[in-house]
């Protein structure tokens, strides 16, 4: 069982992100790995292990060669890495990512199961999985959380606005994992060794057959201005009675 | 100019959120929707009824309805010629996209909140870093533009001419992706007004302390208010609830008249989901949590403490 993740290498979040002059996300500095893809890396190594063969293999983009947040994703036990660097891919749209990580695939060859995360935390378009299932003609199977393999087919629960289906399709196939899906596995300091020496496969588009208007994005930034700013209203300490600020809150609007 | 609307049901009702997009395209140009499902005859007409003069529609069986609404889509545009195709950020709704965006070789802008044309500029507003800042992107290449829209970022209502004309699919070439089938649908059991629809919101997050604390702690609360119960998605991932109670970016988007937010710290996700409720109370041990920045009334006090005394309170008032 060959199980390929998609991981992303992203700003750290708890910092408020920025835009360069262009009005793309600021990528600038070290990037950690997005802690969703934390999920779909734990999910492939159970998948492997319970298999009882193969490996885990990671793709990623990324700006300026950034491995950091590769080498976490291995440490926890990712057996070796494709990391696609190019300047070409500054301000990549969400199919343009797709394009590339639908390229790794392949390059990487023998895939049975390709995970990613259900969004990102930077972007969020959440299209990605499914867009890379299309350009490879694999099944897609979004929003699981849970995962099953067997005879050939992956089973999952997807949630749902209602509820959940369960929802399965023939190997080779695409799935986007929830972050409750599993609970990922800190990586140990032995792990966090290994993975120093783990192979990371450097490659351009142009390594990948991509260029020009393959990955050109359609899309202009025009205007970027702040959000009308909420006002706060009045903060009460508790001292027992908080509830009844509430209450006659309630009152005023008429709801009680 | 033409614009299509991925157009969705929840059983024989078309989703709140589809009729949302028509509302807003009909005031842009002529609107047709392509819809994925076996009840079309139910469906077209509350099409018709908010914009929609033509209804493509086609039967996936046990497929994924997005997967192969986006497939028919690809498969329907050369000879119909849409400029503009809108989508609701749903499960199925972000399927569609990313499948049409794919096939099509088409950028599609997701998570719009606004949306507008002028002549054959569309401009898409987005929201990021959390709601805190509004990017407007306007499309630059071929068409047809592709655009994600969130539910409740328009008022629906209806105003079209009534029954939209029904034009059958009968196959639709998916490839392998056609492959995956749904075997069987849960649907979770709700009491009360449904989540995007209650005017009264109660949300638990980690502040709640454990999954026992939910029912007393915050549906007991939604059930004396007349509203519904929701969640931060650290407690959805958590699996001390179902994922249909989940409020924010990667949930639903709720805009009630008032929003109770206990024992929720506010992360970016979340207020994304809740901002636009009309009045916004918190409660909250840390004074410091984001989510008082955002609160009409704020409680810096123990959820186990304030609401339970709340809940008193209110049953003495009868």
């Amino acid at each position: 069982m060959n199980v390929v993740v998609c991981v992303k290498q992203i700003p750290d979040p708890a910092v408020p992100g920025e835009l360069n002059a262009d009005n793309t996300l600021k990528r600038e500095g070290k990037l950690i790995l997005d802690e969703s893809d934390s999920y779909g890396v734990e999910m492939a190594l159970q998948l492997v292990e319970a298999a009882g063969g193969g490996e885990v293999t990671l793709i990623s983009m990324a700006p300026n060669n950034e491995v950091s947040g590769l080498r976490t994703a291995l440490a926890m036990g990712a057996a070796k890495a494709v990391l696609v660097s190019d300047d070409a891919l500054h301000g990549a749209d969400a199919l343009t990512t797709a394009k590339v990580l639908a390229k790794c695939v392949e390059r990487v060859g023998g895939v049975d199961l390709l995970l990613a995360a259900t969004e990102s935390t930077d972007g969020y378009t959440g299209t990605v999985p499914a867009q890379v299932g299309a350009l490879l003609g694999w099944p897609a199977l979004t929003f699981a959380k849970h995962v099953e393999l067997g005879d050939g087919k992956v089973a999952i629960q997807r949630q749902t606005e209602a509820g959940y289906d369960d929802v399965e399709a023939p190997l080779p196939a695409v799935v986007s994992v929830t972050a409750g899906v599993v609970e990922p596995r800190y990586p140990s300091f032995k792990g966090i060794m290994a993975a120093k020496s783990k192979p990371v496969d450097e490659v351009t588009a142009g390594d990948l057959g991509l260029s020009g208007d393959d990955i050109a994005a359609h899309q202009n930034i025009v205007s970027v201005a702040a959000a009308p700013a909420r006002e706060a209203g009045e903060k009460f300490e508790d001292d027992g009675t908080g509830f009844e600020k509430v209450v006659a809150f309630l009152d005023e609007l008429k709801v009680i | 100019m033409k614009i299509w609307v991925f157009a969705e049901s929840e059983g024989d009702n078309a989703t709140t959120a589809t009729l949302e997009l028509l509302t807003k395209a009909r005031e842009i140009g002529s609107v047709e929707c392509v819809y994925v499902g076996a009840n079309v005859d139910a469906i077209a007409p509350q099409l018709g009824e908010h914009g929609a003069a033509k209804v493509f529609a086609l039967d996936a069986g046990d497929g994924l309805p997005g997967v192969i609404g986006g497939a028919a889509i690809a498969g329907l545009v050369e000879a119909e010629q849409p400029d503009l195709i809108l989508f609701a950020q749903s499960g199925d709704g972000r399927d569609a996209m990313a499948v049409a965006s794919a096939k099509l070789d088409r950028t599609v802008l997701t998570n719009g909140v606004g949306l507008a044309a002028d002549g054959d500029t569309v401009t898409v507003n987005a929201a990021i870093f959390g709601g805190n800042t509004l990017v407007d992107t306007v499309f630059d290449g071929p068409k047809p533009y592709l655009a994600g829209i969130r539910p409740k970022s328009f008022v629906a209502e209806p105003g079209g001419a009534g029954a939209g004309e029904v034009v059958r699919v009968d196959s639709v070439d998916a490839g392998r992706a056609g492959e995956a089938k749904v075997l069987e649908r849960h649907v979770e059991e709700r009491e009360g007004p449904k989540l995007e629809e209650a005017s009264v919101v109660v949300s638990g997050g980690r502040g709640i302390g454990a999954e026992e604390n939910y029912k007393p702690l915050v549906e007991d609360l939604a059930n004396m208010l007349g509203g519904a119960s929701g969640a931060s998605r650290a407690i959805v991932d958590a699996g001390w609830v179902p994922y249909s109670k989940q409020v924010g970016q990667t949930g639903k988007t709720v805009k009630p008249k008032v929003y109770l937010a206990l024992g929720i710290s506010g992360a970016t996700q979340h207020m994304v989901g809740m901002k636009g409720s009309d009045n916004i109370i918190a409660v909250n041990k840390d004074p410091e949590a984001p989510i008082f920045s955002v609160a009409d009334l704020g409680i810096v006090g123990d959820v186990h403490k304030v609401v339970p005394a709340l809940i008193e309170a209110l049953k003495n008032r009868g």
